[in-house]
């Protein structure tokens, strides 16, 4: 049955044959291990194209939504997670072994007469795969590919001449990133550069066939061999090998997701991905009208060397055991990449930003402004809960359920007196604003605080809104910035400074016009916890 | 495929010839073990539910005193949904129907067919589906046409003379 399946399909299409033809071609017989690696590149390849078309399927590619599509798809689906980081550490992977693979075929000499176009068809290869690595960088949108990428096309637009034809084909008219360059990344990634992948690949593989695997000398007198089962089964091997280091990496390692994309956010510190890291620290060395030589005149001049390779050593085949000239310029540019790289990880200063902080799930009531936490307090400190109880049926409504609809004055006149035989209010006016505001205004995440905020952090809040810091810092989105944003105060101050703050402030930053606040005990230890604990 | 590769069969020894099929086995082993680590999470990624933390919120959909006893009214309300990584805030529709002075059915406003909106026909006291002719007692039931159940409803509460509903809903 199967055989004649089989047959048919053979003699329809062709297809065995076909297969039989790919699989027993002639190899040299000295082909063997260190010929695996384009195999394995072709694989990787592969690995990328299926772990994005997975991610594609509940990624929202605007950065309006890309930020918390990502995120949804590493915290809330099963294998979410995996499958970011199969991308993501495929991605470095691919291009190890892309450089690998060109570097054994640069050591041999494999691109010698008639190999030439095969060798310029793979340097166009490393620089698609390097484009991938570029426009992916800027997809997750948060900090790190916001800013990178702000760099990346800041040198694109030194170019001479070409600068502002290439910052408006970014779709960055005047430097900014927003949703054109945004939409020029995502569509180079996933539409231009896949199918001239396949296309790219395609010819490789088919220039590979037309002039066979390189032989070496001694190959001349020695029968031919066929290319199944042993060099696949070699192939095989790296592949799985290679694929095992992914997986491993996909689970062990933590892919990287910072906070949302904030292009106001000048405490972050831009780096590119660890094998751009070279070119980074390059561009150190040169200053000013040189800069250009570092960020674009050497890096096209190594690419055109890399092309012209054939073209530049056109001495006959030797052993490569003979090729010393080879050997050292292969070394010489590893140990000048290491030592760069190397050099920029050095100087590169600890991240105010974890790298994982977009992942770390953070309590509504970290992220509400302070008025909304404070407002939260002064309801239960008014007793409003007696009337008004969260989540079940009272004398007054639900306020969990539904805003309420009240105008602010009939509010402010309900809070003065809620009902005949109350008592006066003990909360001052500010303070029953806050609540007016709160109850009409109030958003999911401030009902999430209501229920779940510790009381001690309420209270840093109260006394936060009550000595109203909000009107010269920023917390949480809200409040004026003449003085500093409190937001991630932890990250670089102590307990010990913020409390010695409050009491003189000019002691400890001179010049600060911030007056001196003489907390209670009991208040000081409250704002001051309460700060620590609101994250950048 | 033998018949091409007769030629070179004839040259193997035993001992290559175990050679090769130990190739081929590990080949074939390896192959499907990578297949099998790509296929099995892309699947569970696909199919699985996502573990969403963000509770379904009871919204105020109606004042009870506004319905009466009996006649079905098609209520509009807001209500938020999670939508994959969103939470949308959105319009939405019930029928409800009072029961008497405290009870409340709110019925979700597709029919349990193929999802079209039904709508109450006030001169045959049922309610019709336009897409395939589906009825429905004002007790939800089925009176005629395919719908395969009676109409699903939303889990409702009356708290302090407001009619909430819940986002979840109840098959019959």
């Amino acid at each position: 049955m199967l055989k004649t399946i089989l047959d048919w399909l053979e003699e329809r299409t062709g297809i065995a044959s076909a297969i039989h033809h790919f699989l027993y071609e002639d190899i040299p017989d000295s082909a063997g291990w260190h010929q695996v690696l384009g195999s394995v590149a072709m694989f990787a390849f592969l690995t990328q194209a299926v772990t994005g078309v997975l991610l594609a399927f509940n990624y929202a590619p605007t950065p309006g939504d890309a930020y918390d599509s990502l995120r949804y798809i590493v915290t809330e689906l099963t294998g979410g997670r995996l499958i970011r980081g199969l991308h993501h550490w495929g991605a470095s992977l691919m291009i190890i072994v892309v450089v690998l693979h060109m570097s054994q075929v640069f050591l041999w000499g494999a691109y010698k007469k008639p190999r030439e176009a095969t060798w310029i068809v793979g340097c166009v290869l490393l620089l698609v795969t390097l484009a991938y690595g570029l426009t992916g960088y800027l997809l997750p949108w948060d900090n790190r590919a916001y800013w990178g990428t702000v760099v990346t096309t800041q040198i694109a637009s030194q170019a001479p001449g070409a600068g502002p034809y290439i910052l408006r084909l970014l779709g960055s008219e005047g430097g900014a990133i927003g949703v054109v360059t945004f939409a020029r990344f995502y569509a180079v990634h996933v539409l231009l550069l896949p199918p001239l992948t396949m296309l790219l690949i395609s010819v490789h593989l088919i220039l590979v066939r037309k002039h066979g695997v390189t032989p070496t000398l001694d190959d001349q007198d020695k029968p031919k061999k066929k290319f199944y089962p042993e060099q696949v089964f070699k192939d095989t091997v790296a592949t799985f090998l290679w694929f095992a280091v992914l997986v491993g990496m996909a689970i062990l390692v933590k892919v990287p997701l910072g906070r949302t994309a904030d292009p106001t956010d000048i405490s972050f510190i831009p780096r590119p991905e660890w094998y751009f890291l070279f070119l980074f620290q390059m561009l150190k060395v040169f200053e000013g009208p040189l800069e250009i030589v570092g960020s674009l005149v050497l890096p096209t001049l190594a690419i055109l060397t890399l092309f012209l390779v054939p073209f530049i050593d056109r001495a006959k085949l030797i052993s490569i055991r003979r090729r010393t000239g080879a050997i050292a310029i292969v070394t010489l540019a590893a140990l000048g990449w290491a030592g760069l790289t190397a050099r920029a990880v050095a100087t590169t200063p600890p991240s105010t930003e974890s790298p994982d902080a977009g992942l770390a799930s953070v309590e509504a009531w970290r992220m509400i402004p302070a008025e909304n936490l404070a407002a939260i307090g002064y309801f239960s400190k008014g007793n409003c809960g007696s009337c008004h109880a969260l989540g079940k049926s009272g004398t007054g409504p639900d306020l969990s359920v539904s805003p309420s609809q009240k105008p602010a004055d009939w509010l402010m006149t309900h809070f003065r007196q809620p009902a005949p035989t109350s008592p006066a209010t003990q909360l001052t006016g500010l303070q029953l604003k806050a609540v007016a505001a709160f109850v009409a205004k109030r958003g999911d995440k401030d009902v999430e605080a209501w229920t779940s905020a510790p009381p001690a952090a309420v209270e840093g809040a109260m006394v936060y809104h009550t000595s109203q810091c909000g009107m010269c810092h920023e917390l949480n989105g809200t409040g004026q910035k003449v003085g500093p944003p409190l937001n991630g105060l932890s990250d670089h101050r102590a307990r010990e400074w913020v409390q010695g703050h409050f009491a003189e402030p000019a002691k400890f930053s001179p010049g600060s016009t911030m007056p001196p606040y003489k907390f209670n005990s009991h208040d000081l230890d409250r704002i001051t916890s309460y700060l620590l604990e609101i994250p950048k | 495929m033998c018949d091409h590769t007769g030629f070179m069969e004839n040259q193997e020894t035993p001992q290559s010839t175990t050679r090769r099929s130990f190739y081929s086995a590990v080949i074939a082993g390896l192959g499907t073990v990578i297949g099998a680590a790509l296929a099995v999470p892309a699947a569970a990624y696909l199919l699985f539910k996502p573990k969403s933390d963000r509770k379904a919120q009871w919204v105020d959909a109606a004042e009870l005193n506004s319905l009466q006893v009996g006649k079905p009214e098609e209520v509009v309300f807001r209500r938020s949904r999670v939508d994959g990584w969103r939470v949308v805030n959105e319009k939405a529709t019930a029928w409800v129907v009072r029961t008497d002075q405290q009870n409340v059915v709110a019925y979700s406003p597709s029919c349990t067919h193929l999802g079209c909106a039904y709508h109450w026909d006030d001169a045959a006291k049922n309610f019709l589906c336009p897409c395939h002719t589906s009825t429905f007692s004002v007790e939800g039931k089925v009176l005629s046409g395919p719908a395969p159940r009676p109409l699903d409803r939303f889990v409702t509460r009356v708290d302090n003379g407001k009619l909430l509903i819940s986002p979840t809903i109840q098959k019959a």
